[in-house]
């Protein structure tokens, strides 16, 4: 029997599953260091988180009646970022009430893969941090609890840029450890699952505002101690190019890139907060679609203003 | 020297390694040769004999009388059986000659070509074209005559020789440069002779270095001549890309490469002008691959225009195992086949034949909106955006969104992680955008 379809009849190896898997790899350096940094409350702690978001998917859709997806693996990236946005200490039933409300209110309510406005992992940690903010800001590292670097800097005190290079300080479980969080983008790069565009203009835009308002001039110490703090090369590198919250288009990705650096900047030198990564993502995440509206590309070889608007 | 390129496109496996090796082979036709009325596109060709009329080998037996249209010349001396829908390898059914071919290859009679190249009129060189029912062997079929009359005659400054072959598993283009180089230069001054202004470019994908030396040799002290290394990616021989590659000038979908000043023709399009005006022979032969990992002896053939598929794998040893997908054309823009019934046509460019369809299990997943479809559009557009436009039916949206600009290339559905039939309903929609564009 020959089969017959309309061309074309060959198709590139990569699907959704193995560029998910190719996510998951880049996220290993940062969760082994997570974990080897604070111990294995942390392990739990990524082995619950991953094991309620494929299981809170699995669930809604069985009771929907719809296609079982979690083979796709998007549900363990997403476990997997819940986790490395969480401190070591939370307590275990608020990370599953984490990945319920990300899985099911945040991805499954508005329509599942590909629909959801926000991350649901970063919704998942505004969402506890706004609910538990005890919780969720109870760093404790080497059974000292202690304020995050950059909560040290807001107040004035110096830090050590080196360790947060490296990863030895207090935080999420994730977030630590720039060079760890480094060579799984380097691994995402490489293998062409993301551009370079968005954490690209993200970073240099955060650079040049905190050199500009940072409030403490050009002083490249502290630039230094603000970009590996507070976890935004992870948000950076993991989150802010989240596929389904960011924009399709070229130009897009940079504008979305621009926006996220103002905005973190804002959050962190004229607001409240010592940190505002997780915030800038979500709110940039609902501005896509208008900036995809706004940077639509011209089609190869058509001259804007001729660019004919329907024929009827 | 650079290499030319374009923005986008896929490296799909390219598979030529079967059959890029195998010398051209000219396959004899059996009993029953059957010749298409609509081999090319615009109006179909009127027939010009009857039943039982007795014909000969290159005798004219259908004319294109509309503007855009071709004649249709017998491959064999024969007599004419029937004139009969048939069914063709695009899997519609179309008006066929069908004659029964005598095994006496009995030639109408033609004066041989007395005047040199650089002696040609344009008129009499476009006459003969004409004459020679020369249409495009690309795959579209595009009457050879009406590309050599733009109506800006004289701002034609380039003629791109198309010889990218960008499409997997296809190999007659390389054969034909490798076994008849001279045939191919000299057809490309022939066409240089309508337009005095312009350079011919032969541009050649760079997975053949052995095509682009032999070219360069051969032409080495034309003036007029030059031959381009492309990169190896495709459409790399899409009409836009090729257009862009050579001359860094853009077309969209409502100009013609003459806009650009271009005029593009296939290896064996210009191997058959060269027949045409030098020989007088009309076009009733051409080459096919056939290959695919179901033929038992990948081959290239010197084929002739009416011969059945079926004849061709024969020919090839057969297949090893009964395929699952068997192709016209190239694996990205050919057309599926469920009968090998069907006879070569003047734009047939290979039957493929392979005992495993990848794409046959292929379930659609919800579109992560990763943006890869958007990267390799040779045409800059957002697929996934005008598929979803198209499945909702929404024609106005789709116009806007620069659907009508799409050159239907396949390269989204291809590199597609989620599976999703883009071109597919992408095809889909433009179709219907046309059907009412003619309503009107």
């Amino acid at each position: 029997m020959a089969y017959v379809s309309s061309s074309p009849h060959v198709s590139d190896k990569t699907t959704t599953r193995t560029i998910m898997l190719d996510v998951i790899i880049a996220l290993l350096p940062a969760t082994i260091f997570g974990i080897y940094n604070f111990g294995w409350r942390a392990a739990l702690i990524v082995v619950v988180s991953v094991l309620s978001c494929v299981g809170a998917e699995a669930a809604y859709e069985f009771l929907m009646k719809k296609p079982i997806t979690i083979a796709d693996l998007s549900a363990v990236v997403t476990g997997l970022l819940i986790a490395l946005n969480m401190p070591s200490t939370m307590p275990v039933g608020l990370v599953i009430l984490g990945c319920l409300f990300a899985i099911i209110v945040v991805k499954q309510l508005f329509g599942g893969l590909g629909q959801n406005f926000m991350n649901p992992a970063l919704a998942a940690r505004c969402f506890l941090l706004i609910s538990f903010a005890g919780h969720m800001t109870n760093f404790v590292y080497d059974g000292v609890s202690s304020a995050t670097p950059l909560a040290v800097l807001k107040a004035g005190g110096d830090v050590n840029v080196l360790s947060m290079f490296i990863g030895t300080i207090g935080g999420t479980i994730g977030e630590t450890s720039v060079i760890a969080i480094l060579i799984g983008a380097a691994y995402l790069l490489i293998r062409k699952v993301i551009s370079i565009r968005i954490p690209l203009a993200y970073i240099a835009t955060f650079a040049v505002y905190t050199l500009l308002f940072g409030g403490r001039g050009f002083d490249l110490t502290y630039l230094a101690a603000e970009l590996c703090g507070g976890g935004l090369m992870l948000g950076a590198f993991f989150m802010a190019t989240d596929y389904v919250t960011s924009p399709v288009t070229k130009n897009g990705k940079i504008v979305f890139g621009i926006i996220l650096g103002i905005l973190t900047g804002i959050f962190r030198f004229q607001g409240n907060s010592a940190e505002g990564v997780s915030y800038a993502i979500i709110f940039s995440n609902l501005l896509v679609p208008i900036i995809e509206k706004l940077t639509a590309p011209t089609a190869f070889g058509v001259v804007k203003k001729k660019a004919k608007k329907g024929d009827k | 020297m650079s290499v030319l390129t374009f923005k986008g496109g896929v490296h799909p496996f390219d598979g030529k390694a079967m059959s890029k090796d195998t010398p051209i082979e000219e396959l004899k036709p059996g009993k029953e040769l059957v010749f298409m009325l609509s081999q090319h596109i615009g109006a179909p060709a009127v027939p010009l004999v009857a039943k039982g009329d007795r014909v000969l080998m290159g005798q004219k037996i259908a004319e294109g009388q509309a503007f855009i249209s071709a004649n249709i010349h017998s491959s064999v001396s024969g007599t004419v059986k029937s004139i009969e829908p048939r069914l063709t390898a695009t899997g519609m059914k179309v008006n066929a000659v069908i004659v029964e071919n005598d095994g006496l290859y009995e030639a109408v009679e033609v004066e041989p070509q007395t005047k040199k190249i650089e002696e040609l009129e344009a008129a009499e060189i476009r006459a003969l074209v004409k004459e020679a029912g020369v249409v495009g062997m690309g795959g579209a079929g595009f009457p050879t005559h009406v590309k050599l009359t733009p109506k800006n005659e004289g701002d034609i400054d380039t003629i791109i020789v198309n010889a990218a072959e960008c499409e997997p598993y296809l190999t007659s283009d390389y054969r034909r440069i490798l076994e008849e180089t001279d045939k191919l230069i000299d057809g490309l001054k022939v066409v240089l002779r309508i337009f005095p202004k312009a350079t011919g470019h032969i541009a050649v994908e760079d997975n053949k270095p052995d095509a682009i030396r032999l070219l360069q040799e051969k032409t080495k002290g034309e003036e007029r001549i030059v031959v381009d290394t492309l990169k190896t990616k495709y459409p790399q021989g899409g009409e836009r890309c090729l257009i862009y590659a050579v001359t860094k000038r853009k077309i969209n979908s409502s100009m013609l490469p003459a806009d650009a000043g271009c005029i593009v023709h296939n290896v064996d399009t210009i191997v058959s002008i060269y027949n045409a005006v030098m020989e007088k022979k009309p076009l009733t032969k051409r080459i096919v691959t056939v290959t695919g990992d179901a033929v038992k002896n990948p081959r290239n053939f010197l084929v002739y225009v009416g011969t059945p598929y079926t004849e061709l794998v024969e020919a090839a040893g057969g297949f090893i195992s009964e395929p699952e997908k068997m192709i016209s054309g190239g694996p990205m823009m050919g057309f599926a086949m469920y009968s090998l019934n069907v006879p070569v046509t003047k734009n047939t460019s290979s039957l493929l034949a392979f005992t495993y369809d990848t794409v046959k299990d292929k379930v659609e997943s919800a579109c992560i909106r990763c943006g890869r479809c958007g990267e390799v559009c040779p045409e800059n557009l957002l697929p996934a955006k005008l598929s979803t436009l198209a499945r909702r039916g929404a024609m106005d949206a789709f116009v806007a969104n620069y659907g009508m600009e799409c050159v239907e290339c396949g390269c989204c559905s291809y590199i597609c992680p989620a599976q999703r039939q883009l071109t597919q309903s992408i095809k889909a929609m433009r179709k219907m955008v046309m059907a009412e564009r003619r309503k009107k």
